[in-house]
Parts: structure tokens; sequence; C-alpha cells
């Protein structure tokens, strides 16, 4: 794989994000606050409706990408939380490599990551690291 | 109130289990055959998890009010490629950081960093989790 700063990736898009995949993320990752698929207990705390775990969309935004630099290559991956995500919301997943270093097992790469709703608003951005085994081209 | 810096909760195993991995794939929405198979490696924010492998009492409490918490960053560092499917994981708490802010609108925000490392079999570093909790200003503005 050959990478220099300023790439971009090619957008990718999940949802129209659902409660039932909400469940699932909650059932895979054991975070069972009742906010993320009871409706009636989210509409009681105050909410219009329940609404995405943070780490569901950072694990979106992860699967994005993986697909890009390769998973066994992360040795990094940093999240910022924003904008909640809510039932029929589409994320908009971008990235940029933003720097690569090198050093004698290949070049580390760091990619700037953001998973976008469709208001425009950031739901999370990540900042990850990922180390390809060969040296790109200079 | 809450654990002072330092505070380190007991050591407990997470086995990376292949299943779990592609029960988390499929939620993470990848089809990454990385995430299949035998030889199947843990995603980038797999081991988030490992929560479901900590006996009762073994995380670390910050003491922070759960109707004003709120989870700011979170990142994984990985010292080598991601875990695989198999590896047995030695796990554990720890405090590293507090500290506070004054809230937008009076008061005091609090937050907290807590890493949770996990080892290897030899002991060695293979992977940690770093989260920064934060505890909202009372409403009203007083701390």
């Amino acid at each position: 794989m050959q990478v220099e700063v300023g790439e971009k990736a090619e957008a990718r898009e999940y949802g129209p994000l659902t409660t039932r995949m909400f469940v699932r993320y909650a059932g895979a990752s054991g975070d069972f606050n009742p906010m993320h698929y009871d409706d009636l207990l989210a509409r009681a705390a105050g909410y219009p409706s329940v609404f995405s775990q943070g780490m569901h969309s950072a694990a979106l935004l992860a699967s994005f990408a993986v697909d890009w630099l390769g998973p066994e290559n992360v040795r990094r991956f940093a999240v910022r939380f924003r904008e909640q995500v809510w039932p029929d919301d589409v994320l908009s997943c971008s990235g940029e490599i933003t720097a690569i270093s090198h050093n004698e097992s290949g070049a580390l790469v760091t990619a700037e990551l953001t998973a976008t709703r469709q208001t425009g608003g950031i739901a999370v951005s990540a900042s990850a690291d990922f180390l390809l085994p060969i040296l790109p081209l200079t | 109130m809450g654990s002072p810096v330092g505070t380190r909760g007991p050591d407990y195993e997470m086995v990376v289990e292949r299943g779990k991995i592609a029960e988390f794939a499929a939620a993470m929405q990848s089809q990454n055959p990385a995430y299949a198979g035998p030889g199947a490696i843990a995603p980038p924010t797999f081991l988030i998890s490992g929560s479901l492998w900590a006996p009762d009492g073994a995380a670390v409490d910050v003491g922070f009010d759960r109707r004003r918490l709120l989870h700011g960053e979170q990142e994984f560092i990985f010292h080598g490629p991601p875990p695989r499917a198999g590896q047995v994981l030695t796990v554990s708490d720890q405090i590293v950081d507090r500290y506070e802010k004054p809230g937008k609108r009076g008061g005091m925000m609090r937050f907290a960093v807590v890493v949770t490392e996990y080892r290897g079999e030899d002991g060695a570093l293979v992977a940690e989790a770093r989260r920064t909790l934060i505890e909202t200003a009372p409403r009203g503005g007083a701390s």
C-alpha cells in the first residue's frame, strides 16, 4: 500500500441507523445503558427517543478505517464524542492521512477520521495510527 | 468521593474469543475477513467488551453522579498487532488523573482518566485503553 499525507479515503455511509443496531452493539460491547434501547425510559429521562452509544458510532468509524488502512496495522485509535446520534441518522465516514513517520518496521501513518450526521454535525471524530509494513514511495 | 489517583482495581482475565469478535464485527457492520475464522483478530474498539469479563467490583470507582456522567474521550493503544482469538489477557484498571474545570453555566466539571491495561501470558503489555469521564456541573451552578 502506498500512501501520502493529504490522501483521503473514499467516504462511506452507515445507516439509516436503527434501534436494532443499538441493541446489537449493546450485546456485543456489554454497554447495557437502557437509554440506548428502552424508548419509554429515554423519554421519561427527557430525551426525544433512544440514542446510539457513542462507542457504537466509534465502532462504525473503526470499521471504515480498517477497510482503508488494514485491520492488522492499527496501533492507536482515539475517539472524541461530539454529538448524539439518533435512530434514522445516517453517518458519513471520511478520513485523511495527516502524518507519516518512518521506522524500521515500516511507515507509521496517522489518519484523522470523522463520522458526520446527515445534519452536518460531527458525531464522533477520531485520530488513529496504522503501521504499514512497507514504506510508501517518497 | 470516589477513589484517588493511583487507585488500581484487581486483575481479571479476558479471553479473546472468536465468536465474540464475530459478534462485535457484525455490530460494527464490518465484513472484513480479518474478523472471521480461527485466526480472527480484535477490531480497534473490541477491548471495550472486556468489561463483560470483569467480576463485580473490579471496575475502579471514580465516584461521579451517573446522571451527570459523560464519556468524553476513548483511546486504544496497541503495542504490536491487535490481540488474536484464543489469546488470554490479564486486565486491570487504574485511575491515572483527575482534574476540574469551570462549567459553561457555572459550577465545576470534574474529569477522571482511567487506563485499562491488557497484558499477555508473558506479562508484556499488549494494549491499553484510556477513557476520559466527565461529570457535568450540577444544575443551578452550585458545585
